[in-house]
This record gives structure tokens, sequence and C-alpha cells, in this order.
């Protein structure tokens, strides 16, 4: 049995369209995260799970029973808000019992729960302040605690670390990773860093332009992008995507042509990949080294170079004019607009057909 | 700080001090001088002390526009304060219908207290009068609002309750919008009535308007005056009037300009306490804003 499921969800604002038949099948307990760019629909279809959009079609049901109907109060579902939507007025003890109250909960299982979750959160000894009291960090805290008293059997986090400070950021993602191994119920967050989405999620939902892109693990995702979209969106830096043609297939597998003339025989299978078609050849950084030694491989022209200390990223340009980011490891002491030479690993190409479908290299030989 | 930007500073606030000091500042102590004489309209002064102040004190004339006054202020704040928050909750909602509601519900403020009065007689005397015409229809007496001493003060208070709607409702429906949305969002998971947002989430959050509204209209009804002034005069007997309109009388009257501005004083004062006292009722129990 799933968790949450949406069937066929729409929604539209006037004649505008924002979510186009979105359907997702959720088990228990799982983490899942909605990525997806400003505007793709995420933030709606996490808002309309709550109940604080209405949806214009489709069903959303928890654990089998249909709940798109219910007040959002009716749900049993939680959500952590971006801004934290703390109660100003109230203390954090007040905060996290005022749901409990509403629900008609004993007062000595309200201070239980609550004593409790500020226990796990590390803010017993916050609990009689004013949210205005307390750093930001702090209030995340209380707005997750407000969330796990209520033992929902679905958490929403909305862009839930987007107002944290970086140091701060990476302990809460540490720190909501394992308040998932804590609680009884499943997860959605909504983001647009994938690096959260990459390390807290079980499956990753990539949404765009109204619609589902793709469902998978992180790892799917990143190393099967089910269209140029993904490939282009998931990973950082991100994906090259070199203009190419077919030019035949060898051994089941298809060989494309660059505009400089220059082919690379990929690992994709050929079916579907007709000669002549015009294609995209989908490079990752770590795909694309500087030749050893130079002088063999692809010419081009190196336009920035990102020293991250462990490694360098070279975004360089072919000579025909395509972007290309070639991986380096250390410090590189290669200058922007300094002539280089790239090996390409062009076994492990992907490759997009005009419509974007991504066509993926198969087992190695 | 340089000198020229300081000066420039000065230049800006320059107008404003002048004003302020010359309308506000400078009558507030002359004032104070005065009570301490026995003056005239003409400049006329006699140092007299506190002898207008104690007998102030001593006036059953000023005891009762105290008493009319106070009572009209009760009858006023109190509901008016309610309306208006009534009101701003209902019209605290986007579209067109809420907007025209909002112009309507404003409209009563622009019109000066004469054309008010003028309204409110209308509705309010007895040969002709709106109500009067209502009560006949149905083959009762006419009730003489104005000349009645049981009901000039009511009739007074519901006039000023019309006319004053409008800007309690503005400063409400301001405080309201303040309010950020997605507490309100919060409350709906937390599965909160429409009751318990009210009590618990709207109510504390435009605490200060609230506050602010209240001080403004109590010290506003406090002085009430053209009312009075217009509809009644003042009568039947005094009934009706107020301490402004009793000072008023005294002053451009019986020419008692040292007594007047003693009274005037004494308002002031008890204006200034009062309010202070609601602001302290309110806000004692608060953190420092951070």
């Amino acid at each position: 049995m799933y968790g949450l499921e949406l069937i066929d969800v729409s929604k539209s604002y006037g004649a505008t369209p924002v979510l186009d038949r979105v359907s997702l099948a959720m088990p228990p307990r799982e983490f899942v995260a909605f990525l997806g760019p400003s505007g793709s629909g995420k933030s709606t279809l996490l808002r309309i799970i709550a109940g604080l959009e209405s949806l214009d079609g489709g069903e959303v049901r928890l654990d089998g029973a249909r709940i798109d109907h219910l007040a959002p109060g009716a749900r049993g579902i939680a959500m952590v808000f971006q801004n934290y939507a703390l109660y100003p007025h109230m203390t954090v003890r007040e905060n996290m019992a005022f749901g409990l109250a509403n629900a008609k909960v004993p007062g000595d299982e309200i201070a239980r729960r609550i004593a409790q979750a500020a226990e796990i959160l590390e803010i017993t000894g916050q609990l009689d302040k004013k949210p205005a009291q307390m750093s930001g960090g702090q209030r995340q805290r209380v707005a997750i605690g407000r969330a796990i008293v209520k033992q929902p059997r679905l958490f929403l986090l909305d862009e839930p670390l987007s107002n944290l400070d970086a140091a701060l950021r990476n302990r809460t993602r540490l720190e909501l990773a394992q308040l998932r191994e804590r609680v009884d119920a499943g997860m959605i967050m909504v983001t647009h860093d994938q690096a959260e989405a990459m390390t807290l999620a079980d499956r990753i939902v990539i949404i765009n332009d109204r619609r589902i892109q793709q469902v998978g693990t992180p790892a799917e995702v990143y190393a099967r992008p089910a269209n140029a979209f993904v490939a282009r969106f998931v990973g950082s830096p991100a994906m090259a995507m070199v203009p190419a043609t077919v030019a035949g297939a060898e051994g089941g597998r298809v060989r494309v042509r660059l505009a400089e003339g220059a082919t690379l025989l990929t690992a994709v299978p050929a079916d579907g990949l007709p000669e002549g078609a015009a294609v995209e050849v989908g490079l990752r950084p770590e795909h694309v080294r500087l030749a050893a030694p130079a002088g063999e491989g692809l010419p081009a022209r190196v336009d920035l170079v990102e020293r991250l200390g462990d490694r360098t990223y070279l975004y360089a340009r072919l000579a025909a004019g395509p972007e290309i980011i070639a991986h380096a490891p250390g410090f590189s002491p290669v200058r922007s607009g300094e002539a280089v030479h790239l090996a390409i690993d062009a076994a492990a190409a992907h490759i997009f057909a005009a419509d974007g479908t991504a066509h993926h290299p198969g087992a190695r030989p | 700080m340089a000198w020229r930007e300081r000066l420039a500073g000065y230049a800006f606030v320059g107008p404003f001090l002048a004003v302020y000091a010359a309308v506000l500042v400078v009558p507030l102590v002359m004032g104070l001088y005065i009570s301490l004489n026995n003056a005239d309209l003409f400049g006329q002064r006699e140092w007299v002390g506190l002898d207008n102040y104690a007998q102030a004190l001593g006036d059953p004339v000023l005891h009762q526009a105290f008493g009319n006054t106070v009572l009209l202020a009760l009858l006023i704040v109190p509901p008016l304060t309610a309306i208006a928050l009534l009101l701003a909750l209902a019209l605290n909602r986007p579209g067109r219908f809420a907007a025209v509601l909002r112009g309507v519900f404003f409209s009563s403020l622009v019109l000066s207290v004469t054309i008010v009065t003028l309204i409110w007689r209308f509705i309010l005397v007895p040969d002709a009068g709106l109500i009067a015409e209502g009560l006949e229809a149905v083959g009762r007496t006419p009730i003489p609002f104005l000349s009645d001493p049981d009901l000039v003060i009511p009739a007074i208070a519901v006039t000023t309750l019309w006319w004053s709607l409008g800007f309690p409702v503005m400063l409400l429906l301001a405080g309201l919008q303040q309010v950020p949305g997605d507490i309100y969002e919060a409350a709906a998971l937390d599965g909160a009535s429409r009751w318990t947002v009210l009590r618990r989430i709207t109510l504390p959050a435009i605490r200060r308007t609230l506050l602010l509204v209240v001080m403004l209209q109590t010290a506003a009804q406090l002085q009430i005056f053209g009312q009075a002034q217009l509809l009644t005069g003042g009568g039947p007997g005094g009934a009706s009037r107020t301490i402004v309109l009793y000072i008023f009388e005294v002053s451009f009257g019986r020419w008692e300009l040292g007594y007047a501005t003693a009274i005037a004083e004494l308002l002031f004062g008890m204006i200034l306490t009062l309010t202070l006292l609601q602001y302290w009722l309110v806000t004692r129990h608060e953190e420092p804003r951070a």
C-alpha cells in the first residue's frame, strides 16, 4: 500500500495552467524531494497536498483514503514553512501546543509530546521564549518541533534550509536526515537546491513546466536523466550539451560527429537513432579531462577557471563554439584564455534526441 | 557630520518645527500662563494663581459637562472599536466588492461635522424626521430624541459612531494586512477554527492597532464638540453640554478666557493620563521589541 498518492492532479490559476495531470505514488515512510526551478509548480503541488490550495482535477490520497476534500487540519499532515510561520505572540511551548489543543489532545499528553520534541531538537531551554527572541536556526527547530508533536502521517517541508546560512544549513541537513530516521511518517521536501535533494531524499521528483519530468533515486536521476531538462538541471556544474549528428553505428553503438568533424564512439545503443539525425551529446564534467599528452583530444579555449581546492572546473569552448566543462584534479595551473586539448570519455556520453528524449550508455564493453 | 549637511538637515525640518512651535508649543505654554490669570479676549490679564482651578473643581455646570462627556466617550469608544473591528474583518479580503465597500465606509469620514449633524437632524427630529415617519407609519408616537434629556446623549453617540467609523476601519484594515499570511496557513494546518483563529491569531496580531484606535478615539471623543453644539446646543437644560462646549461658552460667551483655559488644561491632563494609562495597560506584559 502507498502512503501518499497523487492521481492526475491538475491546477490552473485562471487561464494559466500550473500543474498538468501530475501523478505520484509514495511508499509509507519514504523521503521524497520535489526539485525544480522557480515557477515549476513544485510549491503549488506541496500546497495542494497540504490543502492550502484547491485542485482543479485529480485526487490526493493518504494511506488509501482520499484527502483532497478535507480541511488542511484534518488531513494528518504537518508542514514546515519556508519562513517558519511561527505565531509571533506565542511562546515556543504555545506554538507547539496550539495544533494539539485544537485537536483536543489532553493537556498531559501535550506536555509529554512537547518535552520529547524539545529534547530531540535541543530547545528545552527555549520553551518559554517568543520567536522574536530566537535566531533563525532556533526558529527552524521550533517550526520542525511544531510539526513533530502532531505525529502526522506526512511531513511537508517547504524549502526548509533556504533561510539558513551555509554552516547552519549543512548541520540542519544532517539533523533532517536524523529526524527522518526517528519519525514514522513520510516526508516531502520542496527545494530548488539539488544538493539538498540528492543528500536527503530516497527519491527525487523533478518538476518542470507543470509536469513531473522524472521520478527516481538520486543515483538514477544523475546517471540516467530522463530527458535533456533533467540532465541539465541535475548536477553541478551542469552537464554540457554539445550539438552533433549521428554518424552511424558500430557494433550496435552510436558514433556521433561533432561540428569540428571529430567523431566519438559512444556506448549508447543505436536503436532509434538513425544516421544523420541531429542530436546533443551530454557530457558531465567528470567525463571531460585535459588531454595527456597534450596535443591529442579536442582543441578548446578556456573561458573561466573555477578552482575549488580539491578539484578545478574548466569552462571551455570547443573550436566550433559549443561550451564544454572539464574536470581537473586538485589545483589546475590552467589559466582562462589558454588553449587546451580535452579528452572525452565517449563511453560515458549521453545522447539526447531533438525532442529531448534521453539515450543512455549501455553496459560498458 | 559636515556643517553643510547639518544645515541641510535643519533646513528640511525647519519649516515643520516653526509651524509646530507657533501653533502647538507656544499656545500650550501661553495657555498654562493664561489659566493662572483672570483674562478676557482683549488681552486683559490679572494674576490670580490657582483660583481658576479651584473654581473649576467646585463648578456644578462643569461637573455635569464632565459627566456628559465621559458618558459619551463610554457610549462611543467601545462600540466604535467593536463595529470597526467587525467591518475591518469583513472587508479584509480581495475583490472589487470589498474595495467598493471600503470606500463607502470611509466616505462618511470626509463629511464635515455640519453636514453630519444636518443628516442626523433629518433622521432624528420628531416632526417629519426619518425615524418619526417610520414610527408614525406603524402607528407609534414619534420620539423626541433631541429634546428628551435621557435620549440626547445616545442620539449624539449614534451620530458620532456613524461619522467616525471610517478611520478606525482603515487603521484596522491596515493592521490586518500587516499580519503575514503564512501564519494563517499554519493555523489552518493546526486545525484552528475560525473563532480560535480570531482569538488566538488575529486579535493578538493587531493588538497594537486596536490600542491605537482606542487611544485616538478616547482622545477624540473626550473633546466632542461640534455634534453637541449643532444638534442640541448642549440642551435640554445642559443634558448634552460637553466639556469643550462648556469651554467654548465660557470663553466666547462669558469672555472668561482665564477660567476657560484652566478647564482646557484640566481636560488636557485628563486625556493625557487616560491614554498613557491605556498604553501602559496594554503594553506592560510585552517584551521590548527586537
